[in-house]
């Protein structure tokens, strides 16, 4: 089978209980044909990686409207790094003003979607780059 | 895809290697080729399937919602307070029209991050009927032979008699929510034929303990035969209540799990074991002949007497019986020579 489904994982870091947005993404993704390994709420960056880790995903979705961004994206890039994820995509989410995008790019996380993204564009961006891990 | 780069037999044998010496994402990286059923995955289930047939395999099925993943959460924390590694393999359904999944048996299987001892695997069933994906008893092999005690099979949400969990598992577990059926749907054939125990679950709701003691009274209502041997013997499943929500009921389902197995050591699962060899074997010849019907060099004729099939030219069985001497005249050759 090469034309394997890409993998992707939804999480939400940190302590905000908002999870429409995320549900509704990975619903959107499901429709797109992706494999989504959806986690919920409330997650802590060892979690996120952890997941990552064992269910070997191409990309991760991280979903954050808290604030809490700075503290909490960096953390997951870095733990991916150190499970040796390092060629996984990191993706954002939710409620992150434009000022702090390109600090996040720099800690590794490739594209922050913000409202009015479209389920189609963010599939489209998944598409073409996510590395085709194995 | 990369794995054209490395030798597969060398990838999988450095892949083999490093998940036998505990590492988890060479572990999680093997499971990926057995889903994907790469080279890589055929030549690491060569070298790690005669290490593997030491973990208690249990398959956790029942209908959608009634509380498989809570349970197998709840089952995990018991586990581990008793010492013992865990694996969970969770099926969940790919869709029909675009082969997407949603994978969210992981929302209920938190806070393990940093425990080594339990390795939670998501899998989308990928168009295979049945309750499992077609590669979930080879991943399953993967974990065994990695060196998980227990190893959780959870199905996806199942009906009347989606029981491929029963070849695959040392141990079936049925689960059933209250109030689901009366005493007619217990003694209809399928799902609960094949559980070795039934767990009522939600056993906080009303009705719990009637629907269990209705369950009881059907599935051990005819006595067992002793005068029967040739024939297949209907199984006499337990039937327990647990809240999954609490952990009420999870020690006595742990307890009665590893009884279950001591006592399959008699040798009455043998045959079951040879049932899953068979059906094993059964699924790689059939991929085996599909690929091989579909290889280059022979589509055009294996398509010409599908289309012959198509317009009533040619009959079913005489197409399956032509397709299959022109492969073993094919395996005669080379491999390489054939059309």
């Amino acid at each position: 089978m090469t034309d394997r489904p890409i993998k992707v994982l939804i999480a939400k870091p940190g302590l905000d209980g908002h999870d429409r947005g995320a549900k509704v993404l990975a619903r959107g993704l499901r429709d797109e044909g992706f494999e989504v390994v959806y986690t919920g709420l409330r997650q802590t960056p060892e979690m996120i990686a952890t997941a990552a880790s064992q269910e070997d995903v191409d990309v991760v979705g991280l979903s954050i409207l808290s604030g809490a961004h700075m503290t909490l994206l960096p953390k997951v890039c870095r733990l991916l790094q150190d499970e040796g994820l390092g060629d996984v995509l990191v993706t954002a989410g939710g409620i992150i003003p434009d000022d702090d995008i390109p600090a996040l790019r720099e800690a590794g996380v490739a594209a922050v979607f913000g409202p009015g993204t479209t389920i189609a564009e963010v599939a489209d961006f998944l598409r073409a780059n996510a590395r085709p891990r194995d | 895809m990369g794995d054209r780069a490395q030798d597969p037999v060398a990838r999988a044998t450095g892949l083999s290697d490093a998940a036998l010496a505990g590492d988890r994402r060479a572990l999680a990286r093997l499971l990926t080729a057995v889903e994907n059923r790469t080279p890589v995955a055929e030549a690491a289930l060569r070298r790690l399937y005669p290490l593997a047939g030491r973990a208690h395999l249990v398959g956790i099925t029942g209908p959608p919602g009634a509380g498989k993943s809570t349970l197998v959460a709840s089952l995990i924390a018991e586990v581990r307070r008793a010492g013992r590694s865990v694996a969970v393999i969770a099926v969940d359904p790919s869709s029909p029209i675009t082969g997407g999944a949603l994978l969210g048996d992981r929302v209920r299987m938190q806070a393990y991050a940093g425990d080594r001892d339990v390795f939670i695997r998501s899998m989308a069933a990928r168009g295979h009927a049945g309750g499992l994906a077609s590669t979930s008893g080879a991943a399953a092999a993967v974990l065994d032979a990695a060196g998980f005690d227990l190893i959780l099979v959870e199905t996806v949400g199942t009906g009347q008699s989606e029981v491929e969990v029963a070849a695959t598992a040392d141990t079936t577990v049925v689960l059933e929510a209250p109030e689901m059926g009366d005493e007619i749907q217990a003694i209809k054939a399928g799902l609960l034929e094949v559980a070795d125990l039934v767990v009522v679950n939600k056993g906080d709701r009303p009705g719990a303990q009637r629907t269990a003691s209705q369950l009881r009274a059907m599935l051990v209502a005819t006595p067992p035969r002793n005068d029967a041997h040739d024939r297949p013997q209907p199984k006499r499943p337990d039937v327990l209540v647990t809240t999954a929500s609490t952990g009420e009921g999870v020690p006595e389902l742990l307890a009665a799990l590893d009884a279950h197995r001591i006592g399959d050591r008699g040798g009455t699962t043998w045959s079951a074991r040879v049932a899953r060899a068979e059906a094993q074997v059964g699924a790689i010849i059939a991929d085996r002949l599909r690929e091989r019907l579909a290889a280059p060099g022979r589509s055009a004729a294996t398509r010409d007497i599908y289309d012959a099939v198509a317009r009533h030219e040619l009959d079913p069985f005489a197409a399956a019986d032509r397709l299959l001497a022109a492969m073993s005249e094919d395996g005669a050759r080379p491999p390489g020579a054939t059309g």
